[in-house]
């Protein structure tokens, strides 16, 4: 139907519309957020995973990854050699360059990078966004369980391996 | 009770009235045009959702440095916002709240007291705009002169219509005239005083003037603290004078539904005001501002002529019901 004045009408409408519904403010400092699963909040570090294989900082787009090892021997007792392993000294992330892409989570061979969607780790000094290992493993509570598996998906390769062992 | 004593206490209800009334409609825009557009609002100042968030505001203000401007007319700059503020505080000194002249100052030509008085505040802007020597605040002011005169005329004859009707220029008569029927009866003439009048207090959408768009806030460019805060004042009680009018000539005034006027007439005055300035907020939050050629056409093309016809109609209504 049209009648003179319909947009008129239909601009009071919505306004008094939306005033009937509930606002979307979130009073943030007040009440956490309620954050969407996977948000990219801030990159923790689980130390013990990592083998200084250095993919993570060759991947990463913007080089904002600092990684530094030696080496030690281990002895391992019954062996002819003593076994040779990379020791982690500094892993830091410059998080003033990072662009929160997630390369170096998606390339990590053992799982020792997470995503935390924990974001409140601003500070004064851009420089004082240049993270260390100690800092980063704080965060690592704070990830998220992964998400279940999805029913209907193919089941994990692991998985369909150990079945068709037991089946054969 | 002494003549002195009254007069001292009808003088400061007023004044009272003056005071808290624009603040609470003030308040009301925050909660309501938040709400409108799907916010909350204030919600800090005061610990219970921000209501002592103008409060606050006016303490602000105070503390800011009193600023005029090198080449601007001094005089004038500093005395155009008490004169836009003024008029107001006259006008609600004639509107009555109840019948049996529950009215600070009974007058028998109330509405062309009002009327006049209301005009003063072109003056005030006009002042504003010429003294604070920036050029913003000059188109602004030129602006609000083009707007504010051409708007007394439809806002003048729509009030002319409803005192033809009640034969009388008393507002208070006006409200002992008036009957249900008038609401159909003097429709257009009640939309075109209301348009006029949100017009005259230069509420969006007809904030021409001020534009904070094009003319960074036209002829308030040049102002800060307490005398800008004048002006925001001024505008709050503009709207509650303009609810005011508008109840007091269309509405029916203390006249409620359920008999019981005599005891409870404030009170259905202060709830048709209330009303009133929720839909002056209501309109400012649901449309965008006009265009200046949009504006003059609306006035001269629409306006104008709807209210010449007014006119005529009820005084033909008038002569015909003799």
């Amino acid at each position: 139907m049209d009648f003179p004045g319909k947009g008129l009408a239909k601009g009071l409408a919505v306004t008094l519309g939306t005033m009937t519904k509930r606002s979307h403010t979130h009073q943030y400092p007040d009440v956490e957020p309620d954050l969407p699963p996977r948000s990219r909040g801030v990159i923790a570090l689980i130390e013990e995973n990592c083998t200084v294989c250095m993919l993570c900082a060759r991947e990463c787009p913007d080089w904002c990854i600092y990684i530094d090892s030696h080496k030690e021997e281990v002895l391992v007792p019954g062996a002819a050699r003593p076994r040779q392993r990379n020791v982690l000294d500094r892993f830091g992330i410059d998080f003033s360059l990072c662009m929160y892409c997630g390369i170096c989570i998606e390339v990590c061979p053992f799982d020792a990078l997470h995503w935390s969607p924990e974001f409140e780790y601003a500070e004064h000094d851009i420089r004082d966004l240049l993270h260390e290992k100690e800092r980063l493993d704080e965060w690592v509570p704070t990830v998220p369980a992964p998400p279940a598996h999805d029913p209907n998906g193919e089941p994990a390769k692991e998985q369909a391996a150990a079945a068709k062992r037991a089946g054969a | 009770m002494p003549a002195w004593l009254e007069l001292l206490l009808r003088v400061a209800l007023v004044l009272a009235a003056f005071l808290t009334l624009p603040l609470l409609v003030g308040q009301a825009e925050h909660k309501v045009m938040a709400h409108m557009q799907g916010r909350l609002g204030p919600m800090y100042a005061g610990a219970f959702h921000g209501w002592a968030q103008l409060i606050a505001d006016g303490v602000k203000f105070v503390q800011k440095e009193d600023i005029t401007p090198r080449a601007a007319d001094r005089q004038v700059f500093r005395l155009a916002p008490v004169i836009s503020l003024l008029p107001y505080l006259v006008v609600l000194l004639v509107v009555p709240l109840g019948p049996h002249g529950l009215v600070a100052q009974p007058l028998d030509i109330g509405l062309f007291f009002v009327l006049a008085v209301v005009g003063i505040g072109v003056v005030a802007v006009l002042m504003a705009a010429w003294s604070s020597a920036n050029k913003y605040a000059l188109l602004g002011g030129l602006r609000a002169a083009a707007q504010l005169l051409g708007y007394e005329l439809p806002f003048i004859l729509a009030a002319l219509s409803v005192a033809m009707a009640a034969g009388t220029l008393s507002l208070s008569g006006i409200v002992e005239a008036w009957r249900p029927w008038w609401l159909l009866w003097q429709l257009p003439a009640l939309i075109i005083f209301f348009v006029a009048g949100l017009a005259e207090i230069r509420r969006p959408p007809f904030d021409m003037p001020i534009a904070d768009s094009e003319l960074v806030f036209g002829y308030l460019t040049e102002y800060t603290g307490l005398r800008f805060a004048f002006f925001l004042l001024a505008e709050y009680v503009g709207i509650v004078v303009i609810a005011a009018l508008t109840t007091v000539l269309f509405l029916g005034g203390w006249k409620g539904p359920f008999g019981l006027d005599d005891e409870l007439g404030w009170l259905w005055t202060l709830l048709k005001i209330a009303a009133v300035s929720f839909v002056v907020i209501w309109l400012r939050v649901a449309y965008p501002r006009l265009r200046e050629d949009q504006l003059q056409r609306l006035c001269w093309l629409v306006l104008v002529p709807l209210a010449l016809a007014q006119l005529v109609l009820t005084a033909g209504v008038r002569v015909a019901l003799r």
